[in-house]
């Protein structure tokens, strides 16, 4: 076995530039040491959005840019002896295990051993109504919301076991996002479940590149200030991992975007609330003491990372669907254009409320303020700034049912004639909302299934 | 007599904002590790807060890194609602990173190495 171990990333979220995985595996390749590479695919909500594709389609409900993602690269990593894993999975990672058959035989790889890591998804096993609430989304009668979905965040060591089991892609559904940087490097280094320090090198690993590109120049360029170059080519990161804990960061020499202290400081604080306690399922992992090395271009090493024993309880997150968002916009542009986007906000509101169409109303002035607003319009109405002079106005609402919100956001359209002068552009839409809430519960009842096989026999 | 130069955070320092639930967090790193303690004394949780008020933020904690030259702050209750609850276009509360960078701070000159 070799002392440096090699993780690369081939996506940081579901909707990730989809070509982005060629040149990581391609450096992996090259470069000839032990790898893995895996795939974070998973928001928040992903799994619920993915549980209803599922109920409209059995054979739905997986990552949608699977074969995609997998295709360029599959048959070369099998080649290399690279696994692969992901928790592309979603809410029906059965259906993602026979995808990546079907695409596997395509490639001509019928041995290819297909590693599938199942018990995530708590949904009929747990009856959220007998726990505590850890965290919700705030301020909402959920009382009339169905669940959609509940999944535990699973940690490496199921993973870990299709890894040993010979598989060359293991696919996953929730796990967390740590995990499948871990699992590969527990396998590979022997490491123990209760190994915390080197679980601890593992598990930043894992949060240093589950964004993807967030460590190599993306959300961090900033023109004249922070610059990275090709951006619009960003190199995915690869993790160098020593068997004396060592942890390096870089990228694929022909790739843009950069690896340098900053990119690293914003993404190892990323999500991270005390940085001396950020919880994984497999360890508690203590940043406090972690300081950076440069090592040449694009290699910054990671130092003084600890790591204490993981939580007793698991993260379940359930989702639930009762609402409708309704979105409406309109331009106004020119002389005027505040005073005639502001009386447009007011109409929208005023209208919707006469109606009776909504829980919840918002307005916008895109151009003067929106992202930093509050629901309120504190910013935009208080604004006495010089006068923009292309503003777009946005109506927001929750609504209990579909109709109420369609209604809504097309008040927007009818303002094509009973607006103010010169109001133009409408667009409208409806979109169902996903709430969720988080619980925990103890490790013993979320058992975790493992199955390896090859091509041929996933049908 | 030392004299201050009234400058935006973003002329100095970068900053990154991540959600989670109806919280938020921002990391702020100075570019010039010199400039680490005049953050640390003008760059308080309470003045944090009040940027986020309009939104009622209910709290603010600030957590000092000084190995990594970083504080991450941990805003509650900002994100009207959370990534899913929330009518705002950006949910994630991402942008609000911007939204610290934005807030002045006094350097002395002869901190402020300016091209």
């Amino acid at each position: 076995m070799s002392d440096l171990f090699l993780v690369g990333n081939g996506a940081g979220f579901s909707g990730d530039r989809v070509d982005a995985p060629i040149p990581v595996m391609r450096s992996l390749i090259k470069r000839g040491l032990p790898a893995a590479m895996f795939f974070e695919c998973l928001g928040e909500r992903t799994v619920a959005l993915a549980q209803l594709e599922r109920r409209r389609d059995p054979e739905a409900g997986y990552e949608p840019m699977l074969e995609r993602l997998l295709e360029p690269i599959l048959a070369d990593a099998a080649r290399a002896g690279i696994p692969i894993l992901g928790n592309f999975g979603a809410a029906n990672p059965l259906a993602a295990a026979r995808a990546i058959a079907r695409l596997a035989k395509r490639l001509g790889l019928p041995e290819l051993r297909i590693g599938l890591v199942t018990g995530d998804d708590v949904s009929a096993s747990i009856d959220l109504d007998s726990l505590a609430v850890h965290e919700a989304d705030t301020g909402l009668d959920m009382s009339s919301w169905k669940l959609v979905s509940a999944n535990a965040y699973i940690g490496a060591a199921p993973l870990a076991e299709a890894l040993a089991a010979g598989a060359q892609i293991v696919v996953a559904g929730r796990t967390s996002d740590p995990a499948l940087a871990i699992a590969p490097l527990m396998h590979h280094f022997g490491w123990a479940e209760d190994d915390w320090q080197a679980l601890a090198v593992g598990a930043a690993t894992g949060h240093l590149l589950e964004c993807g590109s967030q460590v190599t120049g993306g959300v961090f360029w900033d023109p004249g200030f922070k610059d990275i170059p090709d951006p619009a080519n960003i190199g995915f990161p690869i993790a160098e991992v020593g068997r004396d804990l060592s942890l390096l960061i870089t990228k694929p020499e022909d790739t843009g975007g950069i690896v340098d202290m900053r990119t690293i400081k914003e993404q190892l604080l990323y999500e991270v609330h005390d940085p001396a306690c950020y919880i994984t399922p497999d360890v508690t992992l203590d940043i406090t003491g972690a300081h950076l090395s440069n090592h040449g271009r694009d290699r910054v090493a990671v130092h003084g990372l600890r790591g204490a024993r993981r939580p007793d309880l698991l993260k379940v997150t359930a989702c639930y669907e009762g609402s409708w968002l309704g979105e409406g916009e309109i331009s106004v542009a020119g002389p005027n254009a505040l005073a005639r986007a502001k009386a447009t906000a007011d109409v929208l509101l005023e209208r919707v409320k006469r109606r009776g169409l909504a829980r919840r109303a918002r307005a916008d002035l895109i151009g003067v303020a929106s992202v930093h607003d509050s629901d309120d319009g504190a910013l935009w109405r208080g604004y006495d700034g010089p006068a923009p002079q292309d503003i777009r106005i946005r109506l927001a609402v929750e609504a209990t049912t579909r109709d109420d919100a369609d209604q809504a956001s097309r008040e927007a359209l009818a303002l094509l004639c009973c607006g103010t002068a010169g109001t133009s552009g409408a667009r409208w839409r409806v979109t169902p909302r996903i709430l969720t809430r988080s619980f925990l519960v103890p490790r013993d009842q979320v058992p975790t299934e493992t199955r390896v096989l090859p091509t041929r026999e996933w049908n | 007599m030392t004299q201050n130069i009234e400058t935006p955070l973003h002329d100095i320092a970068h900053s990154r904002a991540g959600d989670k639930g109806n919280r938020v967090n921002l990391s702020l790193m100075p570019y010039d590790p010199a400039h680490y303690a005049l953050l640390a004394e003008q760059v308080t949780a309470e003045k944090v807060l009040a940027l986020f008020r309009h939104r009622g933020a209910t709290g603010c904690k600030r957590y000092d890194l000084p190995l990594l030259h970083a504080f991450n702050f941990v805003i509650d209750d900002v994100l009207e609602g959370g990534v899913n609850g929330s009518l705002n276009l950006d949910g994630h509360g991402k942008s609000h990173s911007f939204r610290l960078l934005a807030m002045t701070i006094e350097v002395p000159k002869a901190l402020l190495n300016r091209p």
